[in-house]
């Protein structure tokens, strides 16, 4: 008996913990409830630099969960959520910047700056190579 | 030519350097609106003062201020008293009550004075939502037009008013 409600104890003190940090959310699919994990990680809190919607317990984190959830269970996209936040919160709510001309360096600046270095590094290859073969 | 070369990486950090010194000193909480240039959303809000369903076409021609509060906000205590200055002034202001109740409110307005010329409930922060706004207060800037041209974070004040002044055109 002792065990069985020490059991019961932990299973409920482990309930109570697992859901603190965000609302308990019904879903009509268990895909749903995966979209709305994977799309409240990926998106900002923008009150909260640096946190994302799942990570804040702002008010407007709290308001925007709930929202992300209303417009998966009404059949939207991920990219019409994406879009829907970004109407109202710009680019900024995206911890993965779209592709766009503003944010192309952001994107391949790191292969264009590696190009560069293999092309220098290639040169100067080139050029030691040379001036061996000279002193040969 | 190899001379020069040799000089490159100095002006990289030239560069980098100057690039970065610019940006010291930024607001690193400023984050632009995403609806400045763009039209009022559509909304439908019930009023404070006469329970009355509110639509953007009920709202003045502009240019006026649209400024989200709540009685739960303690910076909105403070922004109250330049706020009623701004209406003594002439300056059409619509508060939008965010996430309040509707008691609190009306107990504040009688005992603080009503610096707006209409207040609407967004008691769930839907219109916020639709706004872009982040918390309590925050001031918007629409113009003649209906347009959106600024948004304010935090606590107008004398200081910062001059700035939104500019955009009431």
């Amino acid at each position: 008996m002792m065990l069985l409600k020490g059991v019961a104890l932990s299973v409920v003190m482990f309930l109570s913990v697992s859901t603190f940090a965000q609302e308990q959310m019904a879903f009509s699919s268990e895909l749903n409830k995966i979209r709305y994990q994977s799309l409240v990680e990926e998106l900002r809190c923008p009150k909260c630099q640096n946190q994302s919607l799942a990570d804040s317990n702002s008010g407007i984190a709290v308001d925007l969960r709930e929202l992300v959830h209303q417009l998966i269970e009404q059949g939207k996209t991920d990219q019409e959520v994406v879009d829907y936040m970004v109407a109202r919160y710009g680019t900024f709510v995206l911890y993965r910047p779209q592709h766009s001309s503003a944010t192309f360096l952001l994107w391949y600046g790191p292969f264009i700056l590696l190009g560069l270095g293999i092309l220098a590094f290639v040169c100067v290859i080139m050029a030691n190579r040379k001036r061996r073969g000279r002193a040969l | 030519m190899r001379k020069f070369l040799l000089f490159v990486p100095f002006v990289l950090f030239l560069v980098l350097g100057v690039v970065l010194y610019l940006q010291l000193g930024k607001d690193t909480q400023y984050m632009p609106s995403a609806l400045i240039g763009k039209l009022l959303p559509e909304f439908t809000l019930v009023s404070l003062q006469d329970d009355q369903v509110y639509t953007k076409d009920d709202l003045p021609k502009g240019p006026y201020l649209i400024n989200f509060w709540g009685t739960w906000c303690p910076a909105c205590h403070v922004e109250h008293p330049f706020l009623m200055e701004l209406a003594e002034s002439g300056v059409p202001i619509i508060g939008i009550d965010y996430k309040d109740q509707k008691a609190p409110a009306e107990q504040w307005l009688e005992q603080k004075g009503n610096p707006y010329q209409l207040v609407l409930m967004d008691e769930l922060g839907n219109f916020g939502v639709d706004m872009g706004v982040t918390g309590a207060p925050e001031t918007f800037v629409v113009d003649s037009s209906g347009v959106v041209v600024y948004r304010h974070q935090g606590v107008v004040n004398a200081e910062n008013w001059p700035e939104l002044k500019g955009y009431m055109k």
